[in-house]
């Protein structure tokens, strides 16, 4: 016989607090009636991902796939083909699973599908490296078509939870497992494709995405008592990528640091070298984990160790300040 | 024209496209021409309601010789652009396209997926309240992906009745029998344990394919599927059975006068189906 879950039960994960996913997964069923062709597609982790809120008001419009993802990922560009628009949702690294799926029945065959992932990156803390998705920004941007999308906070996600429904196409959004801090300014309004400027700074630009862009401002606050003034950068769209602010960035200051909750290999700092390599090139320095695997721990324990606090930000900074002096020093620019 | 002529058509045009492109694979083709044939012609039409029409999935994708062959019978495509197959610029993709060739419903190719997207299809038109059937043709050996047996699950589970899976089991899989890669027996016990309604047919035989088409319409309340025991590169007599076949294989000139003979094609079409295709 099946259990009504009790108010007396165990805390799941994901039924409190102020995290991307919640924030998300509260927006989703909040705007559902206006999006009557959305429907939500859940591994048997609604209570993971924040649609746990849909399920619950929108019990019809909510598909059960059982712990299989790549069925699941396949059928939603089927049920978008028929004029569905279907939100698939489980874990960042499941997505991996099912990513030739996403890449075949949905980019491929150019369907409006939403793959809302979360648990990214070493934020999920505890579960350790087999969960701790480091890969996905890398793996999502390379398929044509498809939007790459990874908010700063509960306030970016949700309006980013709208904007992607607007979106006819593909989107990956990333959303995040641990309490969020809320960095954006109450009047902040998300745009796809479009970076945007949180703190102004004439000596470096920090591009940061996710969790980062909180850790960036951090960096910038430590900088700024050293007298290096730091802009900072949320680039919550890595694709399209917003070439046009980078490149303003890379000419009105000196260097660039890009600070992600992500393998270092091919995700958002690559995503700002490749974009700036054809029109802007600057010193660069990329913060985030450094082409290896995660672990057990407390997500702040974790950044510490693997190098994305806002210290670490920081020294990235410094360091590529240093580089960008000894290289004016080499090759002075035109009328210097 | 009889199913037997349509499926002879269907066959010169598959070998026709496969010898024009220089390769493609004309095995699993030919064995899954009577199929076509009666999907195309007859099931597909049963029972529409009134701006509705049935969906058919090719999830064995390496099989599209044999769906554009299809499409030129329909009048979908022309027999002139059957030469076009896997051709620089050419709507025919090697593997079929849903951007490039709409009708296909999906692009397929990746084993396994086609399915699934057909079972999507069938869910989003129940919640939509539409009646429309959808039938998907698989593979034998693309049953040992492990996502057909997650869309089987998934599919009963809901009870999606409309839902109509044909395996086309020729028993010949790239490499070798589908007994010595991997085995799929006992399949139809497979199938029925996942929850499926399960009829096994000879999949040449167009009677036997009515009746198993009429009892899975007649199945509401779960998904069918209807097992074709079908022979590989049926009605090419060097081809039957012979895995070198499955492809991607290169037909030569010879090897496709043969072949056109083996199928009956009448003598006035012959240089036709060769080097025209306007037949």
């Amino acid at each position: 016989m099946a259990a009504a879950p009790s108010a007396s039960g165990p805390a799941l994960i994901g039924s409190s607090g102020d995290s991307l996913r919640e924030a998300f997964g509260r927006k989703l069923a909040e705007i559902a009636d206006r999006y009557p062709q959305v429907v939500v597609l859940d591994a048997d982790i609604a209570g993971g991902t924040g649609v746990h809120h849909f399920r619950d008001q929108h019990p019809d419009r909510f598909y059960q796939f059982g712990i299989a993802e790549q069925n699941m990922m396949a059928v939603a560009g089927g049920m978008a083909h028929v004029g569905l628009v279907p939100v698939v949702t489980t874990f960042a690294v499941f997505c991996l699973r099912a990513y030739e799926q996403a890449r075949l029945s949905i980019c491929y065959a150019g369907r409006n599908v939403k793959i809302v992932a979360s648990h990214p990156g070493l934020d999920v803390g505890p579960d350790g490296g087999s969960a701790q998705c480091l890969e996905d920004l890398a793996a999502f941007r390379a398929l044509p078509g498809m939007c790459v999308v990874s908010p700063a906070d509960p306030l970016e996600v949700a309006q980013a939870t709208e904007a992607i429904l607007e979106h006819k196409g593909p989107v990956y959004m990333r959303t995040g497992r641990s309490d969020a801090r809320r960095v954006l300014p109450d009047d902040y309004r998300f745009e796809l494709g479009k970076g945007r400027v949180l703190r102004p700074g004439r000596d470096v630009t920090l591009v940061a995405c996710g969790v980062e862009v909180a850790r960036a401002l951090d960096a910038a606050a430590i900088l700024d008592r050293e007298g290096i003034r730091a802009r900072v950068v949320n680039l919550s769209t890595l694709k399209p990528i917003d070439t046009d602010l980078l490149e303003r960035c890379a000419r009105e200051t000196r260097a660039i640091v890009t600070a992600e909750d992500h393998n270092i290999v091919g995700g958002l700092g690559s995503a700002v070298a490749e974009a700036l390599a054809q029109r802007a090139p600057c010193p660069m320095e990329f913060v985030g984990v450094r082409d290896c695997f995660g672990a057990s721990g407390e997500p702040e324990e974790l950044a510490e160790q693997y190098g994305l606090t806002g210290p670490h930000i920081a020294d990235a900074a410094r360091r590529v300040l240093a580089r960008a002096d000894k290289e004016e020093i080499a090759c002075p620019s035109p009328g210097a | 024209m009889s199913l037997k002529a349509t499926a002879a058509r269907i066959r010169r045009g598959t070998l026709a496209a496969i010898y024009a492109a220089g390769s493609g694979h004309p095995g699993g083709s030919l064995s899954a021409a009577d199929l076509l044939a009666f999907l195309s012609q007859v099931e597909l039409l049963e029972d529409r309601a009134p701006g509705e029409h049935h969906r058919f999935v090719l999830s064995k994708g390496h099989a599209c010789p044999a769906l554009y062959a299809t499409a030129a019978e329909l009048g979908l495509i022309s027999h002139a652009s059957l030469r076009s197959l896997r051709k620089l610029g050419s709507p025919l993709q090697g593997h079929p396209h849903v951007l490039d060739t709409p009708w296909v419903e999906t692009s397929t190719g990746s084993l396994g997926q086609g399915f699934s997207v057909a079972v999507g299809m069938a869910l989003g038109f129940r919640h939509r309240g539409e009646s429309a059937r959808v039938y998907a043709l698989l593979g034998d050996g693309e049953l040992q992906e492990g996502e057909v047996w997650e869309a089987a699950m998934f599919s009963a589970h809901h009870k999606l009745g409309r839902l109509c899976a044909i395996v086309d089991y020729n028993k010949l899989q790239s490499d070798n029998s589908n007994a010595n890669i991997m085995g799929l027996e006992p399949l139809a016990e497979k199938w029925a344990a996942f929850g499926w309604h399960v009829r096994e047919i000879d999949g040449h035989d167009f009677d036997a394919m009515a009746d198993a088409f009429d009892q899975a319409r007649n199945t509401p309340e779960r998904p069918s599927v209807v097992i074709a025991h079908t022979v590989k590169g049926k009605g090419v007599s060097f081809m039957e059975g012979e895995p070198p076949w499955h492809g991607s294989v290169k037909i030569r000139e010879e090897e496709m006068r043969r072949a056109l003979e083996d199928l009956q094609t009448p003598e006035s079409e012959m240089e036709q189906w060769i080097d025209g295709c306007s037949a």
